[in-house]
């Protein structure tokens, strides 16, 4: 293809054929017209899964996850099996499965889509995880802020529960479960699985002090599996089809599909199930590339928090092994792309500007930190900066990194290191009185539309 | 600005009517009974009283606080932990700008400069009539679609300043709204009760839009061999930086957008902005008591 030709070369063997490179699993049936029905689920051998697992006994449907090598999708990429076998059995304490739903990463759009269009993937998860751990009682842990999607999940629990999926004595099986829909109220903190427990305890969502981990002491300290949307949805399928079609996917450490969301400066943005392992350049190959007349910037591989790209990483497989190889995180596999238009500088920002707003406050390094990050950042971008306040970002993001209380301090210094890394010449130009170079407007969607029509015309 | 009193201690909240009290108290009931612990339905009734008031009101929050057997300065600390409870009264439509990252440079920041100067309010502020509060939002999960306006939780994608002009503008005439994925619009009080948990009873509110988005299909439509809409002749595929310098192509890039939607240089914020201080709790106040030494 001509188009791959662009890129500079491909790796031997890397086509660009989309039909082979991508993989719908979870949303092999969202283009059908009531995709997120039970009728429509079932058509497409939903529950199916399910009817193995329950025909299994519990640690068998636990070892046999465990076997397929899933891996947790909601950004740490945990061995999802390997979380369930955590809680201790035969305790004589109720056992709860949290279901991660509070996506709010910026660049992260999987979860929020794949409920909206699929939730009895999810659903069906649920029972199929709660055998497994033994528990009667999951709760969905939605962020607040997608009202569609909440009334999708309402409506698929109880179409769950009319269908004898939940409730008591699930299909003669003996398990009873109940399902609780829980809508958050709006921060980004509780999608840490500790800050999300004492959110659903009706607390401020503050993060705890680990071990005790969530599986010996969780939900109103009993134990307890949180794992993502995407993590648990994922499980119906490798029971209905088996471990060995799962671990035929991906490569050997990270086997499967799974979701990418290309966003930004790209034509066609949207949602991209493949086998872990397929590259930026064939995703972007596929999908017609960066929009007309512009090239690639930078990009981040999972999400704000997972260190930033640029076009030297183009061909890193996007799996656990090779992004954390290549200096980044796999993170929630949020590919937003950003063009030769975008000032990095104002990007890196934002992003401190939100993770200032959504420091909850607990440990001094984040509270504090993110602070001055935010207010020496203004001032770069506005050209008062000097030359001094490069080497202090870069010392403050590292008084975050590693020495906050939870994982959203070391999400706020990945921004900085990794632009000051490939673009710290960018910043030098902001500085001493010179300001931005950059003019936002040719940035934005509607940018270039003017432009083409008198090309066109 | 903020209503900060110090001295005298407020007098306890006012109650409810009866006849309130009683329909919240049956509500209330409801959701406390699916959880295990009953503290876990504070956000729930927090959600729920806003259904009852537009915001949280120091009667909200005190309502909560009796049901669960709580403080008020309990549920006060939980109310402005996060940022989906109104402290204030605000419009029956919640405008809300994402200005994150991404949707920021793709025209967020446009969009919301744009709306702010429309509609005459700054972020956080209602219009005169009480029908729109304005706001910029963080990532709403949907950045396949940006730049994304939300009204009351619901996905308008794709928005231009001119769509989204036209949106408040239908707003404030009162003429029905639906969203590119979600509900036709409902007031923030009726949104507010859904996310207490009580699921949307009106009819054709869970099909409305349909399915997944178009950009969701994006990649299901390439693997089953159909083109990706947006591909065109003439785009040019992320060449690499030659040693020249960039490609081409972008010297010579026409002058593109609208003076008037431009964003500022300076991207102001208001992240860092002092928010409100709750309303203290009266029957446990933090200032000095007269108990010891007297």
């Amino acid at each position: 293809m001509t188009v791959a030709a662009e890129y500079g070369g491909t790796r031997p063997g890397a086509g660009s054929d989309p039909e082979k490179l991508l993989e719908p699993v979870l949303s092999a049936f969202w283009d059908e017209p009531e995709s997120w029905t039970l009728e429509t689920y079932r058509r497409h051998q939903g529950y199916e899964g399910m009817r193995k697992a329950l025909a299994m006994a519990p640690d068998d449907v636990i070892a046999y996850v465990k076997d397929s090598g899933l891996r947790g999708r909601g950004g740490a990429g945990f061995p999802t099996g390997m979380k369930w076998q955590f809680i201790p059995q035969g305790d004589g304490k109720p056992h709860y499965l949290v279901v991660n739903a509070d996506e709010s990463e910026p660049g992260t759009c999987k979860d929020i889509p794949l409920l909206f269009a699929n939730p009895h993937a999810l659903i069906e998860g649920i029972v199929i995880a709660c055998h497994a751990i033994r528990s009667n009682h999951a709760f969905i842990y939605l962020r607040g802020e997608v009202v569609p999607v909440l009334r999708r999940l309402h409506e698929a629990v109880r179409e769950a529960y009319a269908a004898g999926f939940l409730g008591k004595d699930i299909l003669g099986s003996g398990l009873d479960l109940d399902v609780v829909v829980h809508a958050g109220a709006g921060a980004y903190i509780c999608g840490e699985e500790t800050a999300l427990l004492d959110s659903l305890e009706g607390r401020r969502g503050q993060p705890r002090l680990r071990p005790p981990f969530p599986a010996v002491a969780g939900l109103y300290a009993c134990p307890t599996v949180v794992n993502n949307v995407e993590s648990i949805a994922s499980v119906p399928a490798i029971l209905n089809k088996g471990k060995e079609w799962f671990r035929s996917m991906g490569s050997e450490k990270s086997p499967g599909f799974t979701l990418y969301s290309l966003s930004g400066h790209v034509a066609n943005p949207g949602q991209y199930e493949a086998p872990l392992g397929i590259t930026l350049r064939q995703l972007l190959d596929m999908s017609g590339g960066m929009r007309p007349g512009h090239r690639l910037k930078f990009w981040t591989p999972g999400g704000s928090s997972t260190p930033m790209f640029t076009d030297e990483h183009l061909d890193v497989p996007l799996d656990y092994e090779a992004v954390g190889a290549a200096g980044s995180m796999l993170g929630t596999k949020a590919l937003q792309c950003f063009d030769e238009t975008t000032c990095v500088v104002r990007a890196v920002t934002r992003w401190t500007e939100f993770y200032a707003h959504e420091s909850c406050g607990k440990c001094t390094p984040c509270r504090e930190g993110t602070y001055w990050l935010v207010q020496l950042l203004r001032d770069i971008e506005a050209g008062k900066g000097r030359a001094a306040d490069l080497d202090k970002i870069n010392d403050i993001a590292d008084n975050i990194n590693g020495k906050s209380f939870c994982a959203l301090g070391d999400g706020a210094a990945s921004p900085i290191f990794s632009s000051l890394t490939y673009f710290r010449e960018e910043y030098e130009q902001h500085l001493a009185g010179r300001g931005c170079p950059f003019d936002p407007a040719k940035s934005t969607l509607w940018a270039d539309n003017d432009a083409h029509l008198g090309v066109n015309a | 600005m903020n209503d900060v009193q110090l001295g005298m201690p407020q007098l306890p909240a006012p109650d409810y009517p009866a006849d309130v009290r009683a329909r919240l108290e049956a509500d209330a009931r409801e959701v406390i009974a699916r959880y295990p612990g009953s503290r876990s339905a504070l956000l729930p009734l927090l959600h729920l009283v806003q259904a009852e008031e537009g915001h949280v009101t120091r009667t909200g929050i005190r309502f909560c606080a009796e049901m669960l057997d709580l403080t008020t300065a309990e549920v006060t600390a939980v109310s402005t932990f996060y940022s989906m409870y109104r402290r204030r009264a605000g419009g029956d439509y919640q405008v809300g700008v994402c200005t994150n990252t991404l949707c920021a440079v793709m025209g967020g920041d446009a969009i919301f400069d744009e709306l702010k100067r429309h509609l005459g309010v700054e972020n956080g502020e209602t219009t005169e009539d009480g029908a729109v509060t304005l706001e910029h939002i963080e990532c709403n999960a949907a950045c396949d679609f940006a730049p994304v306006v939300m009204v009351n939780w619901e996905f308008f994608d794709n928005q231009t300043p001119e769509s989204a002009t036209r949106l408040v503008d239908d707003l404030l005439a009162g003429r029905t709204v639906e969203p590119t994925r979600g509900a036709p619009l409902c007031t923030y009080k009726e949104t507010s009760r859904i996310l207490a948990g009580f699921p949307d009873a009106r009819p054709g509110a869970v099909e409305a839009t349909g399915g997944a988005g178009p950009a969701s299909l994006v990649g299901l439509r390439l693997a089953k061999g159909e083109t990706a809409p947006g591909r065109s002749a003439d785009h040019v595929v992320a060449p690499r930086t030659t040693a020249d310098g960039p490609a081409e192509a972008l010297e010579g890039e026409p002058p593109s957008g609208r003076p008037d939607t431009q964003a500022p240089s300076g991207h102001p914020s208001s992240h860092d902005a002092p928010q409100e201080t709750s309303a203290s709790d009266d029957q446990h106040p933090a200032g000095p008591i007269a108990e010891e030494g007297e």
